[in-house]
């Protein structure tokens, strides 16, 4: 477990922008054109909207890569966490306190927030992933917001309830100036979360990904088989911690700030509304999810006058009566695939 | 010749209810053995001590001279201990490739593994070409669990199991709800599994069992009342009384019954 | 020894009545869990609105016991109706596992959030105590609000009738034993529908109790509902599944972690309510009390 886990953070660590979507098996070629086709375009996306719009798809692609690292746990492992904001803001934290503290330099912003969300999870993991069902749901979600409460009280580390302020604009590579423009900071996050996809698809479709799956759809049997269970769970637990805490730090990149909302039991909620709207297990589906949550929040929500959380709890009301398998569910291209969760 | 699998006076107590009540029993290597006995007689319960879902009350359980009383029923399975289900327990939302497969990385030691896709495990869709092939489901491979039989789903509950290279097979009523012909497909699938594994069966098809057991224990009320080669348990009064002439309705009808 | 009880002391007895408090949700929390295995998002929006119903009725007439009382009597009704509302919502969903009746249930604390805000505010608003109980008395040498020891004693015979209703009725006998075993209660020919409606109209009441009564002490606001469905829940995890005495005492453990851990280590009193948790978990996995399982 230690020397696979290990191998993976290390990849995700060394940012190369281009090996994301590019993991696509062969044998998949349409899917491979259309996703090519789509990181084009996303790249292309600076050159032609305003830096408002870069701004808000920074905020989108960082969401989905919280939501993509959720789907795992829920969507493929059947662990359905009500906290996941958690690991997401200490990683935030973390990135912000390094950008104050210690360097500029993106990537070790993004190793140390990817570190600290996985080992986060690794302490408080250790102790959830042992129950199921309901108390699992009520585990995660007290933790997290004990969390949330932690930073709000913790005001030497965190700047308390005013937020961590001041945090510097990145650089990617050492002596390179400052990313003070929307689109630079947009192809930065863009790079990063591509490659965090990238190896969450990679993650599902291992022997780990199959061992997961196996968890969610009978847990007995798989200890019948000789598997521990437990550290399957806490293995997908602790990576899932470290791509939030990932995504944490790209929130930052873009923000450029934080405050105890952002490990708040709305983000948690919202991310999995992107989980459940783009199809649990589906981790694609997670992407559009969370496009879709941010773009009612932010713009909807806005010009409502900040009615986001009324339309929110509207969406999440209609989407489990309606639409159970979320917008994947439209399609039933498998035939006798049942809902995983 | 070794003990497989040896249980020394071993009980398992609910409340006040002996479901299993002292019962020795050792199987040796390669056999084909039975368990056998009423409803109620503790058949189940006496798997579930074996398999390590259930842990006696008092006594001990060797498996392969190993004390396994105290380990949990994943370190026995890493032993080589494999048991199908009385009511089949599949993946179900994953094809019947996926299901042979997820027994067969675990026991290449590969079910950890993040280092490449799940396809392409060194070794791994081997075990599960052979093991669909000998159980008839290799036209299935690619099928959801959701599509098939109900006599298919056994095949492939022992088609898991084989996956797991067992040394101990146990079967718990595999032909319960089975068809005559898909009962008799099913007894020549364990009549050709390879002789090193040893197989322990619970069945009710008494046709089944004196066709494919060479050695018959028979449980009634808890207590093991016979342990007998087929013959001698096909002659045995006392177990022909437990069974026909002697069912009397407070047997049929006894508080262990489900257990 | 003594000089730590004397100077804590204000505060071990607030402590106590936030935990009274806490316990009129995690009963409801504990009991809906427990026989219908839903963990309710919105429980903690009931007891919000209980507390605006305190904050209307104290703003339309003058804060006398008879007004407060009408205020209670208002909270459990339009409590066991919202309770009954989200059980006849959440059922239909029951086959499809935890996370979707809980995500329903989030929806709706969503906008029932959302629908408060925007009636009363994002202000705190503060309720006055019930005149008789407005003033102080004196308590082992400090002056300490009559209120808050109203609040205990509301509190204390809410979970003696509580525990009389669970372990003496034949109501109480059959929610126990469908926290049990649900599956077994229905086999015996039970209608857990009716049962489970009721239990949720019962937890809901309580909730909605519960925010009229501590509305005086802990106003009311957005975000509020959050924090005592948050705390209501670890209340649960510490106390076990479906238990009245694991729920009071869970309670009341909190609410010194709360008070006490606040005013001796301001701040860690969050890590003080995640350890206790961990090591109930790790000590008893099915809570102080608890009688059911974890999986």
């Amino acid at each position: 477990m230690t020397s696979d886990l290990g191998t993976s953070s290390r990849t995700d660590q060394a940012a190369r922008p281009d090996t994301g979507p590019a993991r696509g098996r062969a044998g998949r070629a349409p899917r491979l054109v259309l996703a090519a086709a789509l990181l084009l375009a996303l790249v292309a996306v600076p050159f032609v909207v305003p830096s408002d719009a870069a701004n808000l798809l920074s905020r989108i692609l960082a969401f989905a890569l919280l939501a993509v690292s959720l789907d795992l746990l829920v969507g493929v492992g059947g662990m359905p966490s009500l906290g996941h904001a958690a690991p997401f803001g200490v990683g935030a934290y973390v990135a912000g306190i390094t950008a104050k503290e210690l360097t500029a330099l993106a990537p070790v912003q993004l190793v140390a927030a990817a570190v600290a969300g996985a080992v986060f999870s690794a302490l408080v993991g250790w102790l959830i992933v042992r129950v199921r069902g309901t108390y699992f749901l009520m585990l995660t979600l007290a933790v997290a917001e004990l969390a949330r409460t932690a930073a709000d009280q913790w005001d030497q580390v965190t700047g308390g309830s005013n937020g961590l302020v001041g945090i510097p604009a990145i650089q990617v590579v050492p002596g390179g100036g400052p990313l003070l423009l929307a689109g630079f900071r947009y192809w930065y996050v863009l790079a990063v979360a591509a490659l965090g996809f990238g190896l969450i698809v990679a993650i599902s479709r291992s022997a780990f990904g199959r061992s997961l799956r196996g968890i969610r759809d009978n847990e007995d049997r798989m200890a019948s088989l000789g598997y521990s269970t437990f550290r399957v769970k806490f293995t997908a637990f602790v990576l899932a911690g470290a791509f939030a805490g990932a995504a944490g730090s790209l929130w930052t990149v873009q923000s450029r700030f934080v405050s105890p909302a952002d490990l708040g039991f709305n983000v948690s909620a919202m991310a999995l509304l992107a989980v459940v709207i783009g199809g649990r297990g589906r981790l694609w589906g997670a992407i559009l999810g969370a496009a879709l949550v941010i773009f009612i929040r932010d713009e909807v929500g806005a010009q409502l006058g900040g009615r986001g959380p009324l339309l929110l709890g509207i969406t999440f009301i209609a989407v489990v009566y309606l639409l159970p398998r979320g917008f994947a569910g439209l399609r039933l291209h498998r035939p006798g695939r049942k809902d995983p969760a | 010749m070794t003990a497989v699998l040896s249980c020394t006076n071993v009980t398992k107590q609910f409340g006040s209810l002996k479901a299993v009540e002292d019962v020795t029993l050792s199987i040796e290597k390669g056999a084909r053995h039975a368990l056998i006995g009423p409803n109620g007689a503790g058949k189940s319960t006496l798997f579930n001590l074996v398999a390590g879902t259930l842990r006696p009350t008092s006594g001990a359980i060797m498996l392969d001279g190993v004390d396994v009383t105290r380990r949990s029923a994943a370190w026995r399975s890493r032993a080589g201990l494999a048991k199908t289900f009385q009511h089949s327990s599949l993946f179900l939302s994953l094809p019947v490739a996926d299901n042979v497969a997820m027994a067969a990385q675990r026991t290449s030691g590969q079910g950890m593994s993040l280092r490449r896709p799940a396809h392409r495990l060194p070794g791994v869709d081997d075990v599960v070409a052979e093991c669909l092939a000998a159980t008839g489901l290799s036209g299935r491979a690619s099928r959801p669990v959701s599509d098939l039989s109900h006599g298919e789903r056994r095949q492939l509950e022992v088609a898991v199991a084989l996956a797991t290279r067992p040394q101990l097979l146990l079967l718990d009523e595999p032909t319960a709800g089975m068809s005559a012909a898909e009962s008799g497909r099913f007894a020549e699938l364990i009549e050709s599994l390879p002789g090193d594994v040893t197989v322990l069966i619970i069945e009710h098809d008494l046709e089944v069992v004196f066709r494919l057991a060479e050695r018959i224990s028979v449980l009634h009320l808890g207590r093991l009342l016979a342990d007998d080669d087929r013959e001698s348990i096909r002659q045995n009064e006392q177990v022909q009384r437990a069974y026909l002439g002697d069912a009397r309705p407070e047997d049929l009808f006894h508080p262990a019954a489900g257990l | 020894m003594f000089g730590f009880f004397s100077s804590n002391l204000i505060t071990v007895v607030d402590g106590i009545a936030f935990g009274v408090l806490l316990f009129t949700i995690a009963l409801g929390l504990s009991l809906v869990f427990g026989v219908m295995d839903v963990l309710s998002l919105a429980h903690g929006s009931l007891y919000l609105i209980g507390s605006y119903i305190a904050v209307s009725v104290s703003t339309a007439f003058t804060p006398t016991l008879g007004f407060f009382v009408l205020a209670l009597v208002l909270a459990v009704a339009l409590g066991s109706l919202a309770g009954a509302g989200l059980s006849f919502l959440t059922r239909p969903l029951a086959s499809r596992g935890h996370l979707d009746q809980a995500l329903l249930t989030l929806g709706v604390a969503f906008v029932v959030g959302d629908l408060l805000a925007q009636q009363y505010g994002r202000e705190v608003r503060t309720v006055a105590p019930p005149s008789p109980f407005d003033g102080s008395v004196s308590v082992f040498g400090s002056t300490y609000p009559t209120y808050r020891l109203v609040i205990i004693a509301v509190g204390l015979a809410l979970a003696i009738a509580a525990y009389l209703v669970i372990e003496r009725t034949k109501m109480g006998a059959l929610v126990q034993a469908t926290v049990a075993d649900a599956q077994m209660v229905r086999a015996l020919g039970v209608n857990t529908g009716r049962l489970m409606t009721g239990v949720f109209a019962v937890g809901a009441a309580l909730a909605a109790f519960g925010g009229v009564l501590g509305a005086p002490i802990l106003n009311a606001a957005p975000g509020l509902d959050n924090r005592v469905l948050i705390l209501g829940l670890v209340v649960v995890v510490i106390g076990g599944l479906g238990s009245v005495a694991g729920a009071f005492v869970g309670a009341l453990v909190i609410g010194q972690v709360q008070t006490l851990g606040v005013s001796l280590a301001p701040s860690y009193a969050a890590f003080l309510t995640f350890g206790a948790m961990a090591l109930v978990l790790l000590l008893r996995p099915a809570g102080i009390l608890g009688k059911g399982r974890l999986a």
